[in-house]
């Protein structure tokens, strides 16, 4: 039987021991109820692991496609990003399935072939881990904007109400090209 | 196993290795977890500047990150008589420490705990950091048992614990909605918060406004000139966009009303949408009223300082109605501002007898709920309008707006007013849809960044705080399109901006009464082509350079 069908019926096993792993990354009164609770309103964090870490499985037996995939990570990692995470520590359930996968499949790897199949399907698993780590950093990245556009919008909105300073409106002319190629133009 | 690995991997980790690898926080219970301050995940400390300007102790400049947080030699005694203090003249603040069960009710109800899954996050466990020392400083059973019965010793990591988690809670109260007893979570933090004042532990994005607010009576210090000048800068951008000219009352004595609005709806984007909205519609109406340079500021952070603060705060408000000789006072959209006035206010400065029962002076509705505080809320003042058809809207000209309502927790779990928005909000736009039933109304999720915590510095804690209410906006995006998010706060319509830009990009902020604005149909307008933020109205793109 090939790998992907192997993986494929312990699909539900291995993302709920998945999930599992992930869940033990919090601290064990938090995790108790982010495992429990399903409603995905009342649980935000553990509805959306669960589901997406099960549409990242499933897509990873079928190749990594980056298109399809990333909009499932970017929701885990998106929430992963702002928690107290160090970053490592925030991605670190990517690898967590290799743990799961090894374990599941332990006693079905039985010769070099098989072996082989793992190693590969080890290295779709680091194409996720890659992924993940531009997701994480776009994360990071959109923070550090929205904060500087936070402060940006305040003071910018504050100069002008003092008159302090006055944008280009739309009816100013506007200054064609060919008026500005150099030819009149003097460089003191 | 080793053996087996092919050639190429032979100097990897072994598997046994990179099991050993563990991710899994400490073990340990709760009160052995010391608190780890790092950037993004607490908002930095009070300027001494500001202390001084209020008579607060201890003001020095300080870091949580160092180790030394420059407490006074005596803080153990202070706190302890803080405590003994509090406890005797709030009755409830004893009730609060004595009745909880642990039932856990509460425990997965906070968005910070929804958001981190940090235990200490849950309501339960926050209350739980100062009733251990209460246990261990004022209970018998506690002072004998110690740990056995929930108690802990006073000491300076708990300090810093009160500090790092009373400062992850937006005093929201949606904990409350759920404790069969009633305890008011917010009140602990509150309390929680009036003692570290007394060591000068205070955060700086609360206590700037608040001495900005106790000098200048607004947050920011806006000089009675400046507050001036934004105001007849929304009448110019008004007259712009209607044609109608517009004048603004400032400390017009006699006036019938005196208005007061939060001071974000006059010098923060998409606030200022709404307080053009404000002098659209009076105007309109020909209404009798004023605004006040002094008055300048509903909010009132002295609600995340101390009771004292808050009084000293809100008498600004009634000192002035008296002052101007108003008959009452109608209050903007305003978050926290509601929960002051109907749960403090009358305690404190009331009864506001020099003032008379509010009738609305265009239908004659009395406003019998606000007899005692004297002050009504615009969105009672405006359904009430439309309901006796005193306006004319036109709602098509928000139809590029696909909106859902954000209930703000204080004017929906403070005051109850979750009618009065949605029934506005669909008589002036066409499109409206409601986030899922347990993210709304009493159950509704703060935007994460109340009772003083919307500042930048903590971002990552506002995101987490701020995840349950996005994840219902993004849902609604998703199934709806919606593209408008209102809200009637000013603390939400800067902070949900952010909120949403993370978690539901795509997703604008509005005032209601900026909606209101864009539907009102004003005498002797003329052809309309933009909405108030100069955005072409639907139907009017084509027209936009003409």
């Amino acid at each position: 039987m090939k790998l992907e069908d192997l993986l494929a019926q312990k699909m539900t096993a291995i993302t709920k021991a998945w999930f599992q792993l992930v869940m033990e990354t919090y601290p064990p009164d938090g995790s108790r109820f982010l495992k429990q609770e399903e409603n995905r309103f009342a649980n935000p964090v553990g509805s959306t692991i669960s589901q997406e870490l099960g549409n990242i499985f499933e897509e990873l037996l079928n190749g990594v496609d980056s298109e399809s995939i990333s909009p499932f990570l970017d929701r885990i990692i998106r929430i992963r990003a702002v928690q107290d995470f160090s970053p490592s520590r925030a991605l670190s359930f990517i690898f967590d399935l290799k743990k799961i996968i090894k374990k599941e499949l332990g006693s079905k790897i039985r010769d070099r072939e098989d072996y082989d199949e793992l190693l590969k399907f080890d290295s779709r698993i680091d194409l996720l881990a890659m992924l993940a780590f531009d997701i994480y950093m776009k994360c990071r990245e959109e923070i550090y904007k929205i904060r500087v556009n936070e402060v940006k919008n305040r003071a910018h909105r504050l100069l002008e109400r003092a008159k302090l300073i006055c944008d280009l409106s739309d009816e100013e002319p506007d200054f064609k090209d060919d008026k500005l190629d150099g030819k009149d133009m003097e460089f003191v | 196993m080793s053996s087996e690995l092919p050639p190429e991997l032979a100097d990897s980790p072994k598997p046994k290795e990179l099991m050993a690898i563990d991710y899994r926080p400490p073990q340990q219970p709760w009160m052995e977890t010391p608190v780890n301050f790092k950037p993004g995940n607490y908002c930095f400390p009070t300027k001494a500047k500001n202390l001084r300007v209020l008579d607060m102790p201890n003001p020095r400049e300080w870091a949580p990150e160092e180790e030394d947080w420059k407490l006074p030699e005596n803080w153990m005694e202070i706190i302890r008589e803080g405590m003994k203090d509090r406890l005797d003249k709030y009755r409830s603040f004893k009730l609060f420490m004595d009745i909880c069960v642990r039932c856990g009710a509460c425990a997965d109800k906070c968005h910070f705990f929804l958001g981190s899954g940090d235990p200490k996050n849950m309501p339960v466990l926050r209350a739980e950091l100062l009733r251990s020392v209460y246990r261990g400083e004022f209970t018998k059973a506690g002072k004998i048992l110690g740990k056995l019965a929930g108690a802990r010793k006073l000491t300076i990591d708990v300090i810093k614990e009160w500090f790092y988690y009373f400062y992850q809670c937006t005093e929201c109260r949606r904990c409350s909605v759920f404790c069969p007893y009633g305890i008011d979570t917010a009140e602990i933090t509150m309390m929680g918060r009036e003692l570290l004042h007394l060591l000068g532990l205070g955060i700086n994005w609360a206590m700037e406004p608040v001495a900005n607010c106790f000098r200048t009576g607004n947050h920011l210090g806006i000089l009675p000139n400046g507050f001036k000048d934004a105001l007849d800068f929304f009448a110019e951008d008004a007259e712009e966009i209607t044609g109608v000219k517009i004048d603004v009352p400032i400390n017009k004595k006699g006036a019938e009303i005196l208005f007061v609005v939060p001071s974000g709806d006059y010098f923060g984007d998409p606030g200022t949408y709404t307080c053009t909205g404000y002098i659209m519609l009076f105007h309109e109406l020909g209404l009798d009223y004023t605004w006040s340079t002094y008055a300048s500021e509903g909010g009132n952070f002295g609600l995340f300082t101390s009771h004292e603060m808050i009084k000293r705060l809100n008498a600004k408000i009634y000192a002035e109605a008296k002052r101007l000789g108003v008959k009452w006072i109608l209050g903007g959209e305003c978050g926290h501002m509601w929960r002051v006035v109907n749960q403090y206010m009358d305690t404190m400065n009331g009864p506001a007898d020099f003032l008379e029962e509010p009738v609305s002076p265009i239908t004659g509705t009395k406003f019998e709920n606000a007899n005692s505080t004297k002050m009504v809320h615009i969105m009672e003042f405006t359904a009430d309008l439309i309901r006796h058809n005193k306006l004319r809207l036109d709602p098509s000209r928000n139809d590029n707006r696909i909106v859902t309502f954000h209930d703000s927790c204080n004017p929906a779990r403070a005051m109850g007013i979750l009618e009065e928005p949605r029934y506005v909000i669909k008589n002036v736009c066409n499109n409206f849809y409601e986030m899922p039933e347990n993210t709304i109304r009493e159950q509704t999720f703060c935007c994460g960044g109340g009772a003083g915590l919307g500042t930048d510095e903590n971002m990552d804690t506002r995101l987490r705080g701020g995840l349950p209410r996005g994840n219902a906006v993004r849902y609604v995006q998703e199934k709806h399109g919606v593209n408008s998010l209102a809200c009637m706060c000013a603390i939400d319509r800067a902070t949900l901006i952010t909120v949403c830009d993370y978690w539901a990009r795509g997703v604008e902020v509005t005032g209601i009464h900026e909606m209101v604005a864009n539907a009102l149909i004003m005498r002797g307008e003329k052809d309309r082509q933009t909405d108030l933020r100069g955005e072409p109205l639907p139907g009017k793109e084509d027209e936009e350079d003409v």
